[in-house]
This record gives C-alpha cells, sequence and structure tokens, in this order.
C-alpha cells in the first residue's frame, strides 16, 4: 500500500500530499467557524454551495480531465428537482425533496454523459454547453413546472427531521450548519471516490487516456461514472441553493451558471482539492466588492480570469500549493 | 398557428435559408480556425455582436450601408488578428481547453464591453433604402433584404472557396491543417498563416453580424445562442469540413425555420434534437471522418 502511494506521490506529487494531509478534517474545522469570519451570513452559505457546485465540476475537468461547459444543467435539475417537488408536489419531507433533485441531477447526468461522450477532445466541451443551453430552452418553455422566465417561487423549506430530533430551518445559521453538514459528507465522499482504486483510473485518464486504455480499463464507462458523480455534486448544491433562495431563477439553466464554475474553479485551482472552495470564496467575494463600485464588474471577472488562464493557470491554491511544496 | 398554404411553406423555407446562411458563415470561420489551430474560439459570438455594433456605428457615422458592410468586417478582422498575436498565440503547446478558456473570458468581457459602450438596451439597423421593401415571386411577397444576405453569403463563400482551392496561400492553409510539422519543415511560417486565418474567421463573423442586424437587431448578447448554435452546426456538419458546416448551416436553419411554423415553442429545441440524432448514428458528423482531429 505504502508503495502505490509513493508512486502516486512521483505522478502528481503536490496533489496527493495534499490529499495526505487529510482535506476532510481541514474542510470541516474551517467551514465550521467560516460564518463567522466573513462579513456576513448570508454570503458563508454561498460559498459552501457554490463550493460544492465547483467540487463536481472539478471531479469531471480537474481529476479526469473532461472539460463540461454545461454544468449549468445539473446545477439546474438538482435546484428544479428539489423546488417541484416542495412548491408543486407540496412534498413535506425535506429529504424527499432533496432526493428528488439528486435523482433528477443523476439521471440527466447519465443521459448527456452518454451522448456527449461520444465525442472526445473539444467536440466534448461544445457538446456539453449545447446540451445544457437544451434544458434551458425546456425550463422555459415548460412554465407550468418551472415557472419558466418568472422562475419557479413559493419554494417553503421544512424543518430538518433526524431520527428523534425535529429542528426549524427557518434561520440563516441553521440552514448554514444544514448544508454544511450535507457539504461536508460530499467532500468526504469524493475524498473517498479519489482515493479508491477508481480515483486513480480517472486520474490516469486525465494523464493519458491512451495508455489507462491500453492498461485494460473500460475507459469509456469509468468517464461516463464520473461524469454521473459530478453531475450528483453539482445537483446537490443546486438543490441546496434552491433550499437557500426559496426560488428557482431561469438562470440557473443558463450558460453563465456554467461559465461561472468554470471560471471558480480555475480561480482556485483544477485538480486540486480544496482549490474549488477557495476559487467559489474569491469569485463570491470580488463579485460582491465589485459590485458596490460598478455594475460592470463581469468586465472585471472576466479581464481577471483571462490573466489567470494566460499566466497562472494553477489557480490560487494550485500556485500555493506548488511553491510551498505542501 | 397562420393557414397553411404553399406560399407560407416556401416563404418560411426561404427564412430557414436566411438563417441558415448566417449560420454558415459563423461555423465556417469556426470550423477553419478550428482545423487549422485545433482553437475552439469561444468568442466568436462577440465578434459577431462586434460586426453588428460596428456596423451601426460606421452607418451612423459615414451614412453608407455598403461602406459599413466593407469596412465593418474587415475591423472586426483586424481584431481577429489581434486575439489571435496577443492571446491565443501564447497558449499553442499548452492544452486544447485552454484557448477555449481564454477565449470565453474574453466574450464575458467584451459582452460587457458593448453594454458599457453602446448601453443596455437592444439598438435597430436599419436595411438600406435600396433593399427596403420586398420582392413578387410569383407566388409570394419575399423582403429583398433577406433575399440580399443569401447573395452575399453565396458570393463569399465561393470568393472563400476559391482563395482556399486556387491560391498558393490557400494551399498553404489545407496543408497547415492536415500536418503542420511537414508544412513547418518545408519552410513555411505557420505563424503568419494562423493569424491570417483567425483574422478571416473573425471576419466572416463580423460579416454575419452586420448582416443578421438589420433581420434579428443589435444588443450585446446577441452572439451567445448563436454561437451555441454554431458549435451544433460543427458538430453536426463535422469539424473541420467546410462542406459539412455549409450543409448542416442551411439544414439547421431549415429545422429551425419550419419548425417556428408548425410548433413555435420547440423551434430552439430542434436543433438539439437533430444534433443528438446525428451523434447517435454518425458520431463523427455528416462529413467528419472518425477519428480527425479529436
Amino acid at each position: 500500500m505504502k508503495s502505490a502511494l509513493d508512486q502516486r506521490n512521483r505522478a502528481a506529487p503536490v496533489l496527493t500530499r495534499w490529499i495526505a494531509r487529510r482535506p476532510v478534517v481541514a474542510f470541516v474545522v474551517v467551514f465550521a467557524v467560516f460564518p463567522f469570519v466573513v462579513p456576513y451570513k448570508a454570503l458563508a452559505t454561498q460559498v459552501l454551495i457554490y463550493g460544492l457546485f465547483a467540487l463536481g465540476f472539478n471531479l469531471l475537468y480537474g481529476y479526469t480531465g473532461l472539460l463540461s461547459f454545461g454544468h449549468a444543467a445539473y446545477w439546474g435539475l438538482g435546484a428544479y428537482g428539489t423546488g417541484i417537488a416542495l412548491a408543486k408536489l407540496k412534498v413535506g419531507s425535506l429529504w424527499l425533496a432533496l432526493g428528488a433533485g439528486l435523482g433528477l441531477a443523476v439521471l440527466g447526468g447519465a443521459v448527456i454523459g452518454f451522448f456527449c461522450l461520444r465525442r472526445r477532445g473539444i467536440y466534448f466541451a461544445m457538446l456539453t454547453l449545447a446540451f445544457a443551453q437544451l434544458l434551458y430552452f425546456v425550463g422555459f418553455h415548460l412554465a407550468d413546472w418551472t415557472g419558466g422566465d418568472d422562475g419557479l417561487r413559493g419554494i417553503d423549506v421544512p424543518p430538518l427531521r433526524l431520527p428523534g430530533i425535529t429542528i426549524p430551518l427557518d434561520t440563516s445559521l441553521a440552514f448554514y450548519y444544514f448544508a454544511f453538514g450535507l457539504v461536508a459528507l460530499a467532500v468526504a465522499a469524493l475524498k473517498r471516490i479519489l482515493d479508491s482504486p477508481f480515483g486513480a483510473v480517472l486520474q490516469a485518464i486525465r494523464e493519458n487516456s491512451g495508455r489507462a486504455a491500453a492498461c485494460g480499463y473500460d475507459i469509456g464507462r469509468v468517464k461516463h461514472l464520473s461524469f454521473v458523480f459530478s453531475a450528483l455534486f453539482a445537483g446537490l448544491a443546486g438543490a441546496l441553493d434552491a433550499l437557500r433562495l426559496n426560488v428557482v431563477p431561469i438562470e440557473s439553466l443558463y450558460w453563465t451558471t456554467s461559465g461561472q464554475v468554470v471560471i471558480m474553479t480555475l480561480l482556485g485551482g483544477a485538480g486540486t482539492f480544496f482549490g474549488p472552495f477557495v476559487g467559489a470564496a474569491t469569485f463570491l467575494v470580488l463579485e460582491d466588492r465589485l459590485a458596490i463600485f460598478t455594475e460592470s464588474w463581469p468586465l472585471v471577472i472576466g479581464a481577471i480570469f483571462m490573466a489567470f488562464v494566460l499566466f497562472l493557470p494553477k489557480g490560487i491554491w494550485g500556485t500555493l500549493l506548488a511553491r510551498f511544496g505542501a | 398557428m397562420p393557414e397553411l398554404t404553399l406560399a407560407t411553406l416556401v416563404a418560411q423555407v426561404f427564412t430557414g435559408l436566411v438563417l441558415g446562411m448566417i449560420l454558415v458563415l459563423l461555423a465556417i470561420g469556426l470550423s477553419l480556425i478550428f482545423g487549422l489551430m485545433t482553437v475552439v474560439n469561444f468568442a466568436h459570438g462577440s465578434l459577431y455582436m462586434l460586426g453588428a455594433y460596428l456596423g451601426f456605428f460606421l452607418i451612423g457615422y459615414t451614412k453608407s450601408f455598403w461602406l459599413a458592410l466593407v469596412v465593418a468586417p474587415l475591423l472586426v478582422g483586424a481584431f481577429g488578428f489581434g486575439i489571435e498575436r496577443f492571446l491565443v498565440r501564447r497558449l499553442y503547446g499548452r492544452s486544447i481547453d485552454d484557448p477555449l478558456l481564454l477565449t470565453f473570458g474574453l466574450s464575458l468581457v467584451m459582452i460587457e464591453a458593448a453594454r458599457l459602450i453602446w448601453g443596455k438596451i437592444g439598438l435597430t439597423l436599419d436595411p438600406p433604402r435600396e433593399l427596403a421593401g420586398a420582392v413578387d415571386l410569383g407566388f409570394t411577397y419575399f423582403p429583398l433584404y433577406r433575399l440580399f444576405v443569401i447573395g452575399v453569403t453565396v458570393v463569399v463563400l465561393l470568393a472563400l472557396y476559391l482563395f482556399l482551392e486556387k491560391t498558393n496561400v490557400g494551399l498553404i492553409i489545407r496543408a497547415g491543417s492536415r500536418d503542420p510539422l511537414m508544412v513547418r519543415a518545408l519552410g513555411f511560417d505557420l505563424g503568419r498563416v494562423w493569424l491570417l486565418v483567425f483574422g478571416i474567421g473573425a471576419a466572416l463573423a463580423g460579416l454575419a453580424g452586420i448582416l443578421a442586424g438589420p433581420m434579428r437587431g443589435v444588443y450585446a448578447e446577441m452572439g451567445v445562442t448563436i454561437v451555441i448554435e454554431s458549435f451544433v452546426v460543427v458538430v453536426v456538419g463535422g469539424m473541420g469540413s467546410l462542406v459539412g458546416a455549409i450543409v448542416a448551416g442551411i439544414v439547421m436553419g431549415e429545422v429551425v425555420s419550419l419548425t417556428t411554423l408548425f410548433a413555435p415553442k420547440f423551434a430552439e429545441i430542434m436543433v438539439f434534437i437533430v444534433m443528438a440524432l446525428v451523434l447517435l448514428v454518425r458520431p463523427s458528423g455528416l462529413f467528419g471522418e472518425a477519428g480527425l482531429m479529436e
């Protein structure tokens, strides 16, 4: 076991060393106190949820090497699944509603992944974008279910029912810690996935897919599975966001949402475990601060993003890791 | 739904052809740039938008649609030179995804800059007086300007074909997309060819923008939906295939236009359904060769 770890140490030293330092514990410690560190609690919840979104995107792009430009699809399916369950079907159970969102996102990921993975390379990015746009138009026209252009309104968050205890989620702090619990589970699950032999195959595909295939791995199936897992995380993030906002705007499915998660992940550092959270926090704080000064904040964020692609492709966290050899 | 007669059907087929022409102009540029440099230019839609806005500005400034029709695409082409020379060129040799990411950032910047410069409210671009009105096709009337768009596109495509097939530069471009290393070994400066092709692609997008302006309006996000549709056209036609881009562009234009006639709600969705079907039957696109440039 030790020698297998050493082998991977040579392939991706920074990554493996960081993972070896128990990122799940680090996540729990940082985000347990996070709402008291940032200026206001709503921002903390947003960072948590968008960080999870970027985490899911990063599984596909950072670890498997597949650039999806359509992750709005799974975020939106998760949000609408949960939102429709609560607002239209009047489901009383929080768990059932979350399950509806996750189920829809996984289903969407499985079907869209099947189509997109028929083409490799750069086609893949264009196809994911096209399918997300398809869902946007479907959401737009299916107004009876989705509220169309006005968004899906009237999502009431039921209390959290655990065995023996019922906790209302009506304060922002209660909701933060509810989301924190779920995101921590997701982070632990992702760590487990990446540490498994399956996770090693994912990274082998990223480094050299021909060689991974030659080693006897069914890379088509592995990529598809990675796609579905990625959709699952994005869907959970979308579902949580529907609960946070009590509304699902149609923009959830729009290409701008897909773009946002791409920007966040690259700002933080694609292919690093913690990068997505660093990127989400950077993006949201920047957006928050810039919006005070100028309406044209996307211009500034776009320019910063371009500078990162050109000069700092490892992102903030990735660069720190590389510099300090952590 | 309006009463369906042969005349409305034919008129709708013509409308589809016009949309198809705009898609062809965009998809050909994308396909050329991709074929030679394996760069997917996400900012292509923003170049289309830039062409329309520059057209609007130049028409106001020079009072001549015709001058604007020539100058706006040239300016957009020059802008394309700049993108290749100062941005995309830095990324050759890096991951194939990086130029896509960079041009995505660029398109965000361009859309927001257009909002700053020209305002958030859409503008209307009037067709020139010579092209106002409609032509009597015998069974129905069709706007003269739309026929003009078809004519211009055909002429431009013909010129592009002759350029690629009959000139020495065209020969180098075609050779460069097949085997860049060999072309370099023969002593040609591919850097200049890349610059030229990126400029041509950008100019075609700019032309599509100014042509589409009078029909579809001019606004900052005008390029986003259509660039995604152009991606679909390129995928359906087969990446790097010019014939594929033309055929798929026209087919997609007709698909949108005819669906609008029969089931308007499905108009935007049908494009993607056709794409999914093509992917199932022919994953490499109608005219693409399997395994080429992946």
